[in-house]
């Protein structure tokens, strides 16, 4: 076996793995911000207590109901989903013809509240979520052991943000999403709901959230502030790949995913600094980020 | 009858002289985190455990009166600071009990200092309150850094966990608890194979878990707190760590975080407390008290609140004894010099530098088969005795203890 | 048109006495009730929230009067807090001087900050100044000078220009006071300059101003600095006044809160500010009854802020008064 600086390929290797399923959760996650960034001109600063609320409600339905892992990972998006189309029809339909710092405000405001009532609902330390019994174990790749579930988490992530990507660049509904992106009054003109539209969208870039958060309850804590923290990196993710293209989003996310997961094994009093560090290089010379247009 | 009613009337006002030189009031707060990250392990059970150690002495000596307010600091020096000053000034408390989170406690610390009240520390953490940044004012009750790391790394030594890797969350902390700890393991014959510091509130624990995996460890210290221990556990249960033969040594470890863990993830994982509910009689009469006035059937109390009543029933104690809580200084010595004793920790000591100093244990999280009841979360597997348990005074370099 | 996050100043109403020293009125009466408010109130409690208050005018004069909304001001006020204990306790210099070290820190870090993150306009600017204030809170967590969660501890108030004792009420509630009054004139000062009416102007409309011939990224940065140094001047005072320095204040919930106080009392107006810190100072501690429900009230100010009432309570009043 040989060695990369001072590590061996092997380590090197399941390194590189790891890195890509911190990645997913980037992924998915800017993949969210995207969409309703694409859509609604906000930038969901709910974000993350979306995300927190998916592993909640995925602990709750598994508690009082029994309703195990896989039927949360489509109910807890649905239920969540359901709360973002709520929260679009009551706040944020107010705000579309405002400076779009509003939005920022408005949705930082909505992350208090939400933390703040499950924090006294359920206390602050968190709750236990354990691995469905099917994904438990692990497959020996020879140079790593490499969880079941970690290997779900890549294949689940890829599969959703590639279908995310299919769905918005190459179908008609996609176009009608970009056209009324562009411009809502023509595409109103051809006769379709565009309110509607802006409304399913924002649910459906929350649902993302919530997805991630499932997907998270068995390997993280699952507790009120567990969105908090990844939210702002999440932010530095988006400037860095620029909100411009889905793909973009996508791309960026595993990518810096797994510089994060070298740098803790090269440097790791810098791992979380790193992609911070790397959205200032990237500012002083691409402004526009790495797949952005310049507005 | 004129002679009878002055009589009467000289009868009552030396009766009610008698009692007013008796009578006692004190005033005292629970100022904690309420809303926060460290409301689960203080908070408004801390308030309810006040209670509880209020109701129970004034019983026993009506003549004290005591009253009690509460306040929120929300883990902010500043709000905590400015909580203190003013139940000091303006609201005339006497002492603060409580305050999690080691730069509030610091603060508050320094405040008593100043305004000369009396201030027991039971949710910080911080060895320095009894150590280099002790003040006569301060009794530091429940536990510390040192006595965590101490306690942990020595037993885990002994019952043949030689071979140390850490995991550090890389701030004053969890340097504090790695180097405490290392001490302690190589002290008793172990040794540190390797360490890897991590970022505070990191999610992904799986690349440094790699690397004590590679270390072949017997033990992996978690030199950490709160969510990163948690995540460390989760993803060491996924990756197998503990099916690889290692064990995971939380050094701070509360009830809530087992419980957010649940036990099939938590089970073999090595921790030291001072308290735990269900290790008697007396603590779980208690428990059950305490469920009722916290309203909270469910909860089980840590030894942060278990500290608050114990801590404040000694307070009350020499308050009692002195006829008066306006001194601190002087409460505080009284404190010092009487032996303490209360249901909850039993008899111990104060010592001259404020620590105050009990047993400890190390105890072993249960296989969810092993549980038979919500909370039943432990095995004891040893006692440290109280002269162990805690840093000896000359290596504290606090002040008051050298002259 | 959209509405802008800060409303343009109304044509000018025909100037009456009153109207026209509306504003001087206004200073007056503040600067008076702040002086004799000690009597009545509780002083520490004051002091701290002038020095949130200034706190709040320098993150305003960003979003007020350039339209820039920085999501991460508690990295000046934080580190400017941490530098001026730090100076204060172990380098001993006399609590002016340290002051001054904080100041000149805030004043380094928001040039440092702020030639990144004007690149960006609008929400990306939002988030950009958010991503460096954390990268900048991790540093502090990890630095070792700070004391991570321990915090700078028992700094010393010092003697002023080595001769007043600060350890005097009175002394250092007046140094307090003057800090205050004097930051807050010189933003007044600011706003009303030549300098001021081209921030205004990029405000309104960039480009325009660019064709004008403006370097308009010069004027931004300039401005992101001197609000920076305000911030970062607040923090130092309230670092000698509380005598310690702490996580808290670098942390992103201090920046949330400080758009929360800016937004409460008025984004865009001069007394806005001073109102919303006192406000949601008050809150914090006066009702220590809410407890476990503070984040959630925070929330619901910020929503019910910026969906019914985004002047704020100075702009509300304003508008009421005009009309």
């Amino acid at each position: 076996m040989f060695e990369i600086f001072g590590i061996p390929s092997g380590a090197l290797f399941g390194q590189l793995l790891i890195g890509l399923i911190n990645g997913s959760f980037y992924a998915l996650l800017s993949l969210g911000l995207a969409v309703i960034f694409g859509m609604l001109n906000i930038i969901n600063f709910s974000h993350g207590a979306q995300y927190m609320l998916g592993a909640f409600v995925a602990y709750l339905i598994l508690q009082y109901s029994g309703i195990g892992y896989w039927p949360a990972l489509i109910i807890a998006p649905l239920v969540v989903g359901l709360l973002g189309v709520i929260i679009e029809r009551v706040f944020l339909q107010w705000l579309y013809k405002l400076d779009h710092l509003y939005g920022l405000l408005l949705t930082f405001g909505l992350a208090l509240i939400i933390e703040g009532i499950v924090r006294n609902k359920f206390g602050s330390a968190g709750l236990p979520y354990t691995m469905p019994e099917s994904l438990r174990g692990g497959q020996n790749l020879g140079f790593m052991f490499l969880p079941n579930y970690r290997a779900w988490v890549i294949v689940a992530s890829l599969a959703i943000c590639i279908s995310t990507w299919f769905v918005i660049e190459r179908t008609r509904l996609g176009a009608y999403l970009r056209a009324a992106t562009e411009n809502p009054t023509l595409v109103r003109a051809f006769g379709i709901n565009v309110p509607v539209m802006i409304t399913l969208t924002y649910g459906f870039g929350v649902a993302l959230a919530a997805f991630a958060g499932v997907m998270a309850a068995p390997i993280y804590n699952v507790s009120p502030q567990m969105g908090s923290e990844l939210i702002i990196v999440v932010f530095a993710v988006v400037v860095i790949g620029g909100m411009g293209s889905i793909l973009g989003a996508i791309v960026t996310g595993f990518g810096l995913g797994v510089v994060e997961g070298l740098t803790k094994v090269f440097f790791p009093e810098a791992s979380n600094t790193v992609i911070f560090v790397i959205m200032a290089i990237v500012l002083l010379v691409r402004p526009a980020g790495l797949f952005g247009r310049r507005a | 009858m004129k002679k009878t009613l002055g009589l009467a009337a000289l009868t009552a006002f030396l009766l009610s002289g008698a009692a007013h030189a008796q009578q006692v009031t004190v005033k005292v707060g629970v100022l904690s985190d309420m809303s926060s990250l460290y409301s689960d392990i203080g908070g408004a059970g801390s308030v309810a455990a006040a209670k509880l150690a209020i109701a129970d002495f004034t019983k026993a000596n009506p003549n004290v009166k005591v009253e009690l307010v509460s306040g929120d600091h929300q883990n902010k020096p500043d709000v905590g600071s400015q909580i203190a000053n003013q139940w000091y000034d303006v609201d005339k408390v006497d002492a603060i009990i409580d305050v999690p989170n080691s730069g509030v406690a610091l603060a508050v610390s320094q405040i008593s200092a100043t305004k000369n009240k009396a201030f027991v520390v039971s949710g910080a953490a911080a060895s320095d309150l009894s150590g280099a940044k002790c003040n006569a004012n301060t009794i530091h009750w429940t536990y510390d850094t040192w006595m965590l790391a101490n306690g942990t790394g020595k037993a885990i030594v002994k019952t043949g966990g030689d071979s140390w890797f850490f995991l550090t969350s890389d701030y004053a902390f969890g340097h504090a608890l790695e180097r405490d700890t290392m001490a302690a393991v190589e002290k008793n014959g172990g040794k540190v194979v390797g360490k890897v510091r991590h970022p505070l509130n990191t999610n992904d624990f799986s690349s440094f878990l790699l690397q004590a995996q590679s270390s072949k460890a017997k033990i992996v210290g978690l030199a950490n707190a709160g969510g990163d221990t948690i995540n460390a556990i989760k993803a060491g249960a996924e990756f197998g760590l503990v099916k690889g033969g290692q064990k995971f040594a939380g050094l701070l470890v509360f009830a809530s975080d087992v419980n957010a863990l649940g036990l099939a993830t938590a089970q073999g994982l090595t921790l030291t407390g001072t308290w735990y509910w269900d290790m008697n009689d007396a603590n779980r009469a208690w428990t059950k008290r305490w469920q009722a006035e916290r309203n909270a059937a469910g909860k089980f109390p840590t030894m942060v609140q278990a500290g608050v009543y114990s801590g404040l029933t000694h307070y009350l104690k020499s308050v009692a004894a002195l006829k008066s809580g306006a001194d601190g200084k002087a409460v505080v010595a009284e404190m010092k010099k009487t032996p303490t004793d209360d249901v909850l920790f039993g008899k111990g000591t104060v010592r001259a530098d404020g620590r105050k100093v009990h047993p400890a244990y190390l105890l072993e999280v249960k296989a969810p088969g092993e549980s038979k009841h919500p909370g039943d979360f432990y095995h004891v597997r040893a006692t440290i005795p109280a002269d162990e348990a805690f840093r000896p005074v000359a290596e504290g370099n606090c002040p008051l203890a050298k002259s | 048109m959209e509405e802008r996050i800060a409303q343009p100043a109304a044509v000018a109403a025909p100037p009456t006495f009153l109207r026209a020293n509306a504003e001087a009125i206004a200073f007056v009466v503040m600067a008076v009730g702040l002086a004799v408010a000690p009597f009545f109130t509780y002083p520490l409690f004051l002091m701290q929230a002038m020095c949130f208050a200034l706190f709040a005018c320098a993150f305003n004069l960003l979003i007020g009067y350039v339209g820039l909304l920085s999501f991460g001001h508690a990295l000046y006020f934080g580190w400017a807090s941490y530098l001026a204990a730090h100076a204060a306790k172990v380098w001993g210099l006399t609590p002016e001087l340290a002051i001054l070290t904080g100041t000149a820190t805030a004043a380094i870090l928001g040039l440092v900050a702020g030639s990144l993150a004007i690149r960006r306009q609008g929400i990306y600017f939002a988030m950009i100044t958010l991503a460096l204030a954390q990268m900048m809170f991790f540093f502090a967590l990890q630095a070792e000078f700070t004391g991570g969660e321990d915090g700078i501890q028992a700094v010393p108030r010092g003697y002023l220009f080595g001769l007043i004792d600060l350890r005097n009420d009175v002394a250092i509630y007046a140094l307090v006071l003057f800090v205050f009054l004097g930051g807050f004139l010189l933003i007044y000062r600011i706003i009303h300059s030549p300098f001021g009416e081209v921030l205004k102007a990029i405000r309104e409309n960039e480009p325009r101003a660019i064709s004008l011939g403006y370097k308009t990224d010069r004027y931004k940065l300039i401005a992101f600095i001197l609000s920076a140094a305000l911030a970062g001047l607040a923090g130092s005072t309230k670092a000698i006044v509380m005598q310690l320095a702490s996580l808290t204040d670098v942390n992103w919930p201090m920046s949330g809160e400080v758009v929360l106080m800016t937004l409460v009392g008025g984004l865009g107006t001069i007394f806005g500010p001073v109102v919303g810190a006192f406000v949601i100072l008050a809150m914090q501690f006066k009702l220590s009854v809410v407890g476990e429900w503070v984040l959630v009230i925070q929330g619901v100010i910020f929503v019910t802020c910026v969906l019914l009432f985004r002047r704020g309570i100075v702009g509300e009043i304003t508008a009421r008064f005009k009309s």
